[in-house]
C-alpha cells in the first residue's frame, strides 16, 4: 500500500511538472487558458463521478456546489477580508455546509428522487442568486473583476502564476480524490452502491458514509468553480443553472465513470468541442443535444469504459462496465 | 415577507375569490402536465425528464395554429396531437431504447433531447418572447364573485382541466384499457404473457402524457409568454407535484398541484420572494414525513 502510495504521489508530482512545462513547449496563451478552462470543469466532473460513478447516486445538482465556490470566493475577495488561500478555505467551509444541509435530507432517497430533489435544489438556489443582489449581484453576477492581492510572492494577476496555481490546485485536489477512492472508504462507497443491504448488515452507517461523499464530491466540485472564478474573475448566475449539471454528467458519461480518470477525459473532449462549436455556430444546444443523443443512444459507455482494468491493484478496482450495468439492472 | 398583506387578504372574501381562482388555474395547468408525468412514471417506469419540452412545444403550436386559424380551439388540438406525435416518436426512436438501463441514460436521452428541441424552438419561432393573446371569445368582462374579480378564461381553464382529470380518472379506473394500464404497472411480463403487446401500451401511455402536456401548454399560451426552454420550469414544479403527491399516483397529482396552486397564489402575497422556497419547504416536509408522498405506492427510500 505504502509502495502504491509513493508511487501515485511521484505520478501526480510528474504529471504537474509536464503540465507546468506545456504551455512553455510551444501552444502558448491559449493551450494555457484551454487546460485551466478543462481543469475547471474537469474537477466538477471528476467530484461528481464520487457520487455518481462511486457511490451510484445520481446528483443533477452539481452546478450549485460549483457555483457557491465560485461565489463565495468572489465575494470574499471583493469584501477583501481575507487572503486568497484563506478566501479559499473558507468558500470551501461554506459550500461543505451548504452540502451537509441539502444532503442530509437528500441522501437517504433512492436513485430517481435523489436526482430530482437536487436538482430542485439547485433550482431554488439559483433562484437565491437571482434574487439575494446585495450579495450576488442579481443577474449580472459579481461584476467588476475579483481583486487577488499577492500571497507568498504568487500574483494571480500574472497569466504565468494564475495557470501555475490552478495547476498545482488541480492536480492537488485530484490527487487527494484519488486517495479517497483508493481507501478503505472509497471502497466502503463502492460496497453501498453495488449492494447496499450487505453493506448495511456488513454494520456500515451507510447514511452517514453517503452524507460524507455527498459533502466531499461537492467541497470538489467547488474547487473547480474557484478555478473557474479566478480564470474569468467573476461569478455567473449560469454557473449554478441546470444545464451546468447536465453537462458535468455528460462529461462523466463521455469520459467513463468507471474510471477515475474518465470524467476529467471527458471534460477535455468537450470543452474542447466547445471551443470549436462556438465558433462555427450559435446553435451549441442543437449540437450537444445531438452529440448527447447520439452518445446515449449509440455509443452507451463512455470512451475510458471500454478500456477494462487491468490486474494491478494499484488501479482503483473498478468492476467492469458489464457487471456494473448488471448491478444497475437488479436495482 | 408581508404576513400582515396575507392576513388582510384572508379577512377579505373578495381577495379569497381572486386569490383561489387564481391558485386554482395555476394548479389545475399543473396538474395537466404532472398527470402525465406520473403516469409515466407508474406505467413506463421513467421519469421523462423532457416532459417540460412538450409543454413548450404544445404552447408553440398552439400559437402558430391560432396565428393561422384564429381559432383557440384548433389551437390547443394542434398543441396537444402535435406534442403526442413528437412524443410517439420520441418513445419509439429513443426512449423505447433505454426502458431498463440505469437511470443516468434514462436522464441523459431526455436532457438531450430537451437541448435540442429548446435550440429547434428557438431557430423556428425566435428567442424574443411572443404572445399568443387573448382568444376573441374570451373577451369578456370578467365576473365578479363575492367582490374578487374571475376572468372568464380563467373558469374556462379550471372546467377543462376539472374535465380532463374526470375523463383521466374514468379512463384508468372504468375501462378495459384502463385495466391494462394498471397490470403493466404491477407486473408487465405478467401482461405481456397473457398476449397483451406491452410496447403498444407503453406507447400510448407515452402519447397520452405528451398529448396532455402539449394541451396543457396550448392551453396556457394565452396567458403565457413564449419562450426557448420555457418548459423546464413547468418541469419542476410538476416534478414536485408528483413527489408530494405521491409518484405514480394520479389523483394523487390532483390534490397536490391544487395544494401547490394555492400555495403558490396565497405565497405570492404573504412572501412574494419567498415562493419557490415555500414550495421546496412544502416537498421536503413530505418526503421527511411521508416518503411515499400523500397518496404513493411507489418506494422512495430504499430499505
Amino acid at each position: 500500500m505504502t509502495r502504491s502510495t509513493t508511487r501515485n504521489a511521484l505520478i501526480a508530482l510528474a504529471a504537474l511538472v509536464v503540465l507546468l512545462a506545456l504551455p512553455h513547449l510551444g501552444g502558448g496563451e491559449k493551450l494555457a487558458d484551454y487546460i485551466i478552462f478543462a481543469a475547471a470543469w474537469g474537477l466538477l466532473a471528476t467530484g461528481l463521478n464520487l457520487l455518481i460513478g462511486y457511490t451510484g447516486l445520481i446528483s443533477f445538482g452539481h452546478a450549485m456546489f460549483f457555483a457557491s465556490g465560485a461565489y463565495s470566493f468572489g465575494a470574499i475577495m471583493q469584501a477583501q477580508i481575507m487572503p486568497v488561500p484563506l478566501a479559499i478555505v473558507a468558500a470551501l467551509i461554506i459550500t461543505g455546509a451548504i452540502a451537509a444541509l441539502i444532503g442530509a435530507i437528500c441522501v437517504r432517497l433512492s436513485e430517481i428522487y435523489f436526482a430530482f430533489l437536487t436538482l430542485a435544489f439547485q433550482m431554488f438556489f439559483h433562484s437565491i442568486l437571482l434574487s439575494w443582489v446585495d450579495v450576488t449581484g442579481g443577474d449580472n453576477g459579481l461584476l467588476g473583476g475579483i481583486p487577488t492581492p499577492v500571497f507568498f510572492g504568487v500574483d494571480l494577476n500574472q497569466p504565468e502564476h494564475l495557470y501555475a496555481f490552478c495547476v498545482t490546485v488541480t492536480v492537488l485536489a485530484m490527487y487527494l480524490m484519488h486517495r479517497i477512492v483508493s481507501s478503505p472508504f472509497g471502497f466502503t462507497l463502492r460496497m453501498i452502491r453495488d449492494n447496499e443491504r450487505r453493506a448495511i448488515f456488513l454494520g456500515v452507517n451507510v447514511f452517514a458514509v453517503k452524507l460524507t461523499c455527498f459533502v466531499l464530491s461537492a467541497v470538489f466540485s467547488s474547487v473547480g468553480g474557484i478555478i473557474l472564478a479566478l480564470f474569468i474573475s467573476g461569478a455567473y448566475p449560469d454557473f449554478a443553472f441546470w444545464t451546468t449539471s447536465g453537462e458535468a454528467i455528460f462529461m462523466v458519461m463521455l469520459g467513463g465513470l468507471t474510471n477515475f480518470f474518465g470524467p476529467i477525459l471527458g471534460a477535455l473532449i468537450l470543452t474542447g468541442l466547445n471551443d470549436i462549436v462556438v465558433t462555427y455556430t450559435d446553435h451549441y444546444g442543437l449540437f450537444l443535444g445531438g452529440i448527447i443523443l447520439l452518445f446515449s443512444l449509440g455509443l452507451r459507455k463512455g470512451v475510458l469504459d471500454f478500456v477494462k482494468p487491468g490486474g494491478r491493484k494499484s488501479t482503483p478496482a473498478q468492476p467492469t462496465a458489464d457487471a456494473k450495468e448488471a448491478t444497475h439492472a437488479d436495482a | 415577507m408581508e404576513p400582515a398583506a396575507l392576513l388582510d387578504c384572508l379577512t377579505s372574501l373578495s381577495c379569497v375569490v381572486t386569490q383561489t381562482t387564481s391558485g386554482l388555474i395555476i394548479g389545475m395547468l399543473f396538474f395537466l402536465v404532472a398527470a402525465g408525468l406520473t403516469l409515466i412514471f407508474g406505467v413506463l417506469g421513467i421519469v421523462n425528464f423532457a416532459h417540460g419540452a412538450f409543454y413548450m412545444v404544445g404552447a408553440y403550436l398552439a400559437y402558430s395554429a391560432y396565428q393561422v386559424t384564429g381559432s383557440y380551439l384548433v389551437a390547443v388540438l394542434a398543441g396537444g396531437f402535435g406534442a403526442a406525435i413528437l412524443g410517439v416518436l420520441f418513445e419509439r426512436f429513443a426512449i423505447r431504447r433505454v426502458y431498463g438501463e440505469n437511470v443516468l441514460l434514462q436522464l441523459l436521452v431526455c436532457y438531450g433531447f430537451v437541448l435540442v428541441a429548446d435550440d429547434l424552438v428557438q431557430i423556428i419561432w425566435g428567442s424574443e418572447y411572443l404572445s399568443m393573446g387573448m382568444p376573441q371569445a374570451f373577451r369578456l368582462p370578467p365576473v365578479f364573485i363575492a367582490g374578487g374579480i374571475v376572468p372568464p378564461f380563467y373558469i374556462f381553464i379550471i372546467t377543462v382541466a376539472a374535465v380532463f382529470a374526470a375523463v383521466l380518472w374514468f379512463i384508468i379506473e372504468r375501462t378495459q384499457y384502463g385495466r391494462i394500464i394498471r397490470a403493466t404497472a404491477v407486473n408487465p411480463t405478467m401482461v405481456s404473457a397473457l398476449g397483451i403487446p406491452t410496447p403498444l401500451i407503453y406507447l400510448s401511455v407515452f402519447a397520452l402524457g405528451m398529448f396532455l402536456a402539449g394541451m396543457a401548454g396550448g392551453l396556457a399560451a394565452p396567458i403565457r409568454a413564449l419562450t426557448p426552454g420555457m418548459g423546464f420550469s413547468v418541469l419542476i414544479v410538476s416534478f414536485v407535484v408528483t413527489v408530494i403527491g405521491g409518484m405514480g399516483s394520479v389523483t394523487g397529482a390532483l390534490v397536490a398541484s391544487i395544494l401547490i396552486g394555492l400555495v403558490r397564489s396565497y405565497g405570492s402575497i404573504g412572501f412574494p420572494l419567498f415562493v419557490d422556497g415555500l414550495m421546496y419547504v412544502m416537498m421536503g416536509l413530505v418526503l421527511v414525513l411521508k416518503p411515499n408522498g400523500l397518496l404513493g405506492r411507489q418506494e422512495a427510500s430504499r430499505p
